[in-house]
């Protein structure tokens, strides 16, 4: 009787031998020691043997099985071992194929440039405060002391609405009154904001100007500021910006808003300040106009110039942008050009 | 404006190089634009960066002050001539040219005094003058005709003074002339392009330039002279001014030249107003033009013996005062104007002579003619002159001064000094004395400045005596009371306010400017910190920025501009829509698609869309911003914020696989990316419900509620507008949401996480034969309902149609998962919820188990 059981086992071995993969190693193991495996069927006749063979059959049976099992263990490590060593061999890929391509998302220059403004002067304390777009010509003009047909108007080219005195705001500094008037608590709060938005100016739209851009408008009004803090904060701020060595220059200007007035120039990051293309052969580039809240600025914010003073400054963050990617076209910004938006 | 180093010189000692100069005026607020160069080398100074320039510079070896002392026919050629040339060498040079004018002089004999003139030796650079573009060329020796030669005698425009080529420069001795002078020493010159600020009137001259420079470099002034040679009877009721309206004309003078010439003016005169850009005339215009420049005093000459004639016999009266309506003027260069009550005019008893301040009328110009000339030195209301220059069209050196203000005392000084140089070049007899109607003087202008108000604005130190040595030298009277400085602004400048608090910010910026803003430190602040106040929208709206852009999505910023016409496309059939409403619109648009502010954010996106279609097939981009909604109760208008998404194309990026998945785009898409964000920002109560939007495909569109609010919508675009906008055929997503409202009712701050589980979850599936009109959310309901607790997860991944689905029907199939974390659940207590969960779906949707 047992005889059945070793050609079982004979047979069986020769199998294994036989399987030279993983399938056929698969298909060898089903075929005898899975649930319908020959082996397994061996096992479950024991029941139905007679009494006395019983017990010599199902023990040589388990013996088998186990050896099987174990035989069946080494063969797998031999293919396993086997196949890894061919695949490490032949199965290269050609890795020079391009990868499959995802499709990120990003975000708008201007609002990269945009936070950057606004994390470097959060650093210093300066919150941001949101002002509207369009506004009425006292907000815009006259509470920053710019009088009717005040020849400082023509620096600003507006965009008048069909409605008498509305206008869209040409700077971001009719946010100045906004937040005087909103945060100073009647003139008796001290004052550090930010004002980042869209402006507007009437002009062609060229590769050198835009009928709307964005600015970044900073005001600190206090009982102790002075025109020191105003070059000291600045400096701080391009040097976060633009790096630990920024050189930065000040030049006397005009804004009705402030007085004293200044442009802030730093020294061009592109060329070190030996002059190239892009300052100009300047060495220098005009990075933002500032000045000590004019007295009558003040005062319509509701503060008293006896009292308290104050320091402001306007930035332009497409500017920035612009000298840092080296892009000629402001049109750019506004566009929407995929191929533009998907350098970011 | 342009300012001529060597005019500058005239006025003040200028011991720095110009480049140095240039870099000082920059900073202290004239901003040096550019330097132009007249011969002279371009000089290099130490910490002070220009752009380099190409221009000619004359060798100073080769380029000299020649004396020609004879001009000597040409043997062989009757269009030359020889020049006899002497530039301090032993012997005269002989020059061959073709200078035609020297022929006068040709055989004359000796000259004495000489001819004076520009002379280029072999090997010096010169501008080709027979060239029409510009060309360098260097002289060599050459036979002209027979005759050796290797100099030249030079014309303006091989100097590159000017175009100027018929004949060589001749130039008047002023007694300083030897041969043999390097050219760069008598004609070299460099001139600033400086750009004033409004704030800088008084600056617009090489007087006021000057002045600045003199404060700068702490050297004394030299006021041009306004002496007057005045031989003539005097002006007296020879003419008479009448001044109406005094806020308007708060002074007017006159004097008056008998028996001039009218003649060119000589060269330097001439040169100068080259210099700053002016086209030399004869030289009564002439002066007018050089005081403008040099002083900043407009003056305006007329014809005496037209005015007399025009009088008829009486004394000519000028009168000013506003136009009425209907008067005309026909001005100098022909235009017949229309003119306005902000207009003012200068009329006598014929009529209408000129426009103050801005430009001369036709009929009392100075011609060749002229004998007798009156001339007007006046002051007008700024104002008044803008106004006039906008509406009339018309920008004069004249209007663009008064335009931004002179003040009224110069007119005196500019009238005497033009009458005086008029008389110089032209001849002729000044009357004694000038007419001078002077009805509104200004008040003198004090500023009391206590010096520690300095230390407040500026944070440095000042004594009164520095601050008032450094207002002196800008001509400001000052005396030092105590700690503080009583401060009389100069006749000359309108800048500094009588009001205390701004007068004493006018007087520190002059401080500050002068001082050098490099000179003073930089601090940090060290002032009380103001209140932290929060803007939670920009935070919330910073987030959502990230999370669309995590989320595969570019951001758009447009044009905020738009027409109803372009917006009246995201509706078709005419039916009322974005366009509906009124808009903010604007009274000068720059194009007429952009002549109001937009309503909606969605029709930049298509048309960015549309634009991009040509080099991307798929696009997903998102913008957020302002839409812009008049309030009829208020002048501002509403600045709502919206959120706009729009997708397209396919949804995975083809490969070199082949297109595995060219799957469009579709409304899932859509409605998954704004599931998962309002999920992230914890939007409570989340239903789309079937939506109506007109821009939007009525089957395949939805409204997005929170609770009772719709926050916007979503969906594919109508076909019709997707046509409107050029958009092919694959199915364009749009959305756009109201971001205040999303923004109120999202929390992305405050909310509970689910704690892990720590018993395994049972996975089951089911699947549904439902009526092909349930919805699928529906189902989702019931299904929730049924599961309670123990439910806790669902999430449907198949839906089927036909066979063997039964027509009209279709198969839902879902992912169960139970889980508690009381307890690992039984497979009975799993196999009863599951149960009643079939028995829900069976009674409440009639659905039926899927065999």
């Amino acid at each position: 009787m047992l005889e059945t059981l070793e050609a079982q086992y004979a047979d069986a071995l020769q199998a294994l031998a036989a399987s030279k993969s993983s399938e056929a190693l698969a298909a060898w193991q089903s075929a005898w020691l899975g649930r319908r495996g020959a082996i397994t069927a061996s096992l479950r006749a024991t029941g139905q043997l007679p009494q006395e063979a019983r017990a010599a059959w199902g023990k040589r049976a388990n013996e088998i099985r186990q050896l099987l099992t174990a035989a069946h263990g080494e063969r797998a490590e031999a293919i396993r071992n086997a196949e890894m060593a061919q695949d490490l061999e032949s199965g290269a890929i050609d890795v020079t194929l391009p990868g499959r391509r995802r499709q990120p998302g990003g975000l708008h220059p201007s609002t990269r440039i945009l936070r950057e403004f606004a994390r470097i002067w959060g650093e210093m304390g300066f919150q941001v405060y949101r002002s509207r777009d369009v506004e009425t010509d006292e907000f815009n003009f006259q509470y920053l002391n710019f009088p009717p047909h005040h020849p400082a108007r023509d620096m600003q080219d507006s965009f008048y609405t069909t409605t008498p005195g509305v206008i869209l705001r040409t700077h971001t500094s009719p946010g100045q009154i906004r937040a005087m008037r909103d945060l100073g608590a009647n003139g008796t709060r001290p004052i550090r904001v930010i004002l980042p938005g869209m402006c507007y100016r009437y002009e062609q739209i060229t590769a050198r100007s835009e009928v709307q851009f964005h600015q970044v408008e900073g005001l600190a009004v206090g009982r102790g500021i002075r025109m020191t803090d105003l070059k000291g904060t600045v400096a701080a701020f391009a040097r976060r910006m633009f790096g630990e060595n920024a050189r930065v220059r000040y030049r006397a200007s005009y804004f009705p808003f402030t007085e004293p007035s200044m442009e802030i120039d730093v020294e061009c990051f592109l060329c070190d300040g030996s002059g190239c293309r892009v300052c100009k052969y300047s060495g220098w580039l005009e990075i933002a106009g500032s000045g000590m809240v004019h007295p009558v600025v003040l005062r319509n914010g509701g503060y008293d110039p006896a009292l308290w003073s104050g320091f402001a400054f306007g930035m332009g963050p497409e500017r920035s942008a612009m000298l840092r990617h080296d892009i000629h076209d402001i049109r750019y910004f506004w566009g929407n050009d995929l191929r533009f938006l998907e350098q970011f | 404006m342009l300012v001529p180093l060597s005019w500058l010189r005239d006025l003040v000692d200028v011991d720095v190089p110009a480049e140095w100069l240039a870099e000082r005026l920059t900073l202290a607020g004239l901003e040096v634009a550019a330097i132009n160069y007249l011969g002279v080398p371009q000089g290099a100074v130490e910490g002070v960066r220009w752009p380099p320039s190409d221009h000619l510079v004359w060798d100073r070896d080769k380029v000299l002050l020649g004396a020609i002392r004879e001009v000597r026919a040409h043997p062989n050629a009757d269009r030359l001539v020889l020049a006899m040339v002497d530039y301090g060498g032993e012997a005269l040079e002989q020059c061959v040219t073709g200078a035609s004018n020297l022929f006068g002089y040709k055989d004359a004999g000796p000259l004495d005094p000489p001819l004076w003139a520009p002379f280029a030796m072999e090997g010096a650079e010169l501008w080709d003058g027979h060239s029409e573009t510009p060309k360098r060329l260097r002289l060599k020796e050459r036979a002209l005709r027979g005759i050796p030669n290797r100099s030249m005698v030079c014309s303006e425009k091989e100097l590159g003074l000017s175009d100027e080529h018929e004949g060589i420069l001749l130039l008047e001795d002023d007694g300083s002339f030897r041969p043999g002078t390097p050219l760069q020493d008598v004609l070299g010159d460099v001139v600033f392009d400086i750009e004033l600020t409004p704030n800088l009137a008084r600056c617009f001259s090489i007087l006021g330039v000057a002045r600045e420079v003199a404060a700068l470099l702490d050297k004394p002034l030299r006021v041009p002279a306004a002496k007057v040679l005045a031989e003539g009877p005097p002006i007296e009721g020879q003419a008479v001014i009448r001044i109406e309206e005094p806020a308007i004309n708060p002074r007017f003078t006159l004097a008056l030249l008998r028996d001039t010439q009218v003649g060119p003016s000589p060269w330097w005169l001439q040169q100068r107003l080259r210099l700053v850009g002016q086209r030399p005339i004869n030289n009564i215009v002439d002066v007018t033009n050089y005081i403008t420049f040099e002083l900043g005093q407009p003056l305006h000459a007329f014809d005496f013996d037209k005015l007399l004639a025009r009088a008829d016999g009486a004394v000519p009266t000028i009168t000013t005062r506003r136009a009425q309506p209907g008067e005309t003027l026909t001005t100098l260069e022909g235009t017949q104007r229309k003119l306005e009550p902000h207009d003012i005019i200068l009329l006598d008893s014929a009529g209408i002579l000129s426009l103050g301040g801005v430009i001369g009328g036709a009929d009392t110009e100075i011609d060749d003619n002229t004998h007798n000339v009156l001339l007007e030195a006046a002051n007008w209301n700024p104002v008044n002159i803008r106004r006039t220059m906008q509406s009339q069209k018309v920008i004069t050196d004249a209007g663009v001064r008064f335009s931004r203000g002179v003040h009224p005392a110069v007119a005196a000084q500019g009238v005497r000094r033009g009458i005086e140089l008029m008389r110089r070049h032209g001849g002729g007899r000044v009357a004694a004395g000038i007419i001078d109607a002077y009805p509104l003087p200004p008040d003198p202008v004090r500023v009391t400045l206590p010096v520690a108000e300095i230390q407040r604005i500026m944070g440095v130190a000042f004594s009164a005596h520095a601050a008032a040595e450094i207002l002196r030298r800008l001509e400001f009277k000052v005396n030092v009371e105590a700690d503080r400085l009583e401060a009389t602004v100069p006749q000359h400048r309108l800048d500094i306010s009588a009001e205390t608090v701004t007068g004493q910010a006018d007087l520190i910026e002059e401080l500050a400017r002068i001082y050098g803003y490099d000179r003073i430190p930089d601090s940090m602040i060290d002032d009380e910190l103001p209140p932290l106040h929060a803007d939670m929208t920009l935070e919330h709206e910073e987030l959502l920025r990230d999370l669309l852009a995590t989320l595969g999505l570019r951001e758009n910023i447009s044009h905020r501009f738009s027409s109803p016409e372009r917006e009246a496309l995201l509706t078709p059939d005419d039916r009322p829509g974005y366009h509906s409403k009124p808009y903010v619109e604007l009274l000068n648009p720059v194009a007429p698609e952009k002549r109001v502010l937009r309503h909606t954010l969605l029709t930049q996106l298509l048309d960015s869309a549309a634009a991009n279609a040509r080099w991307r097939e798929t696009q997903q981009v998102f913008e957020i911003g302002q839409v812009y909604l008049p309030r009829a109760d208020e002048e501002l208008p509403q600045e709502p914020r919206r959120l706009a998404l729009l997708m397209t194309g396919r949804r995975r990026l083809p490969n070199w696989q082949g297109a595995a998945d060219a799957a469009q785009l579709d409304f899932f898409d859509l409605k998954g990316l704004l599931d998962r964000l309002l999920a992230r920002f914890n939007v409570p109560g989340v239903v789309w419900s079937p939506g109506e939007h007109a821009s939007l495909h009525p089957g395949r569109s939805a409204a997005i509620h929170s609770d009772d609010e719709v926050l916007g919508h979503a969906g594919e675009l109508h076909p019709m507008v997707a046509q409107a906008f050029d958009l092919g055929d694959a199915p364009v997503l749009v959305a756009e949401l109201d971001l205040e409202r999303l923004l109120e009712r999202s929390n992305w701050r405050s909310y509970p996480l689910q704690a892990l589980p720590h018993t395994p979850p049972v996975y089951q599936d089911i699947a549904l034969v439902l009526r092909e009109e349930v919805p699928a959310a529906d189902v989702e309901k019931v299904l929730r309902r049924a599961g309670g607790d123990l439910l806790q997860d669902l999430r449907l991944f198949d839906v089927y149609t036909g066979d063997p689905v039964p027509p009209g029907h279709k198969s839902l199939a879902f992912n169960l998962v139970y889980q508690t974390d009381a307890r690992t659940l039984t497979d009975r207590e799993v196999a009863k919820v599951h149960r009643k969960i079939v028995r829900a779906a069976e009674s409440q949707l009639g659905a039926t188990l899927r065999a």
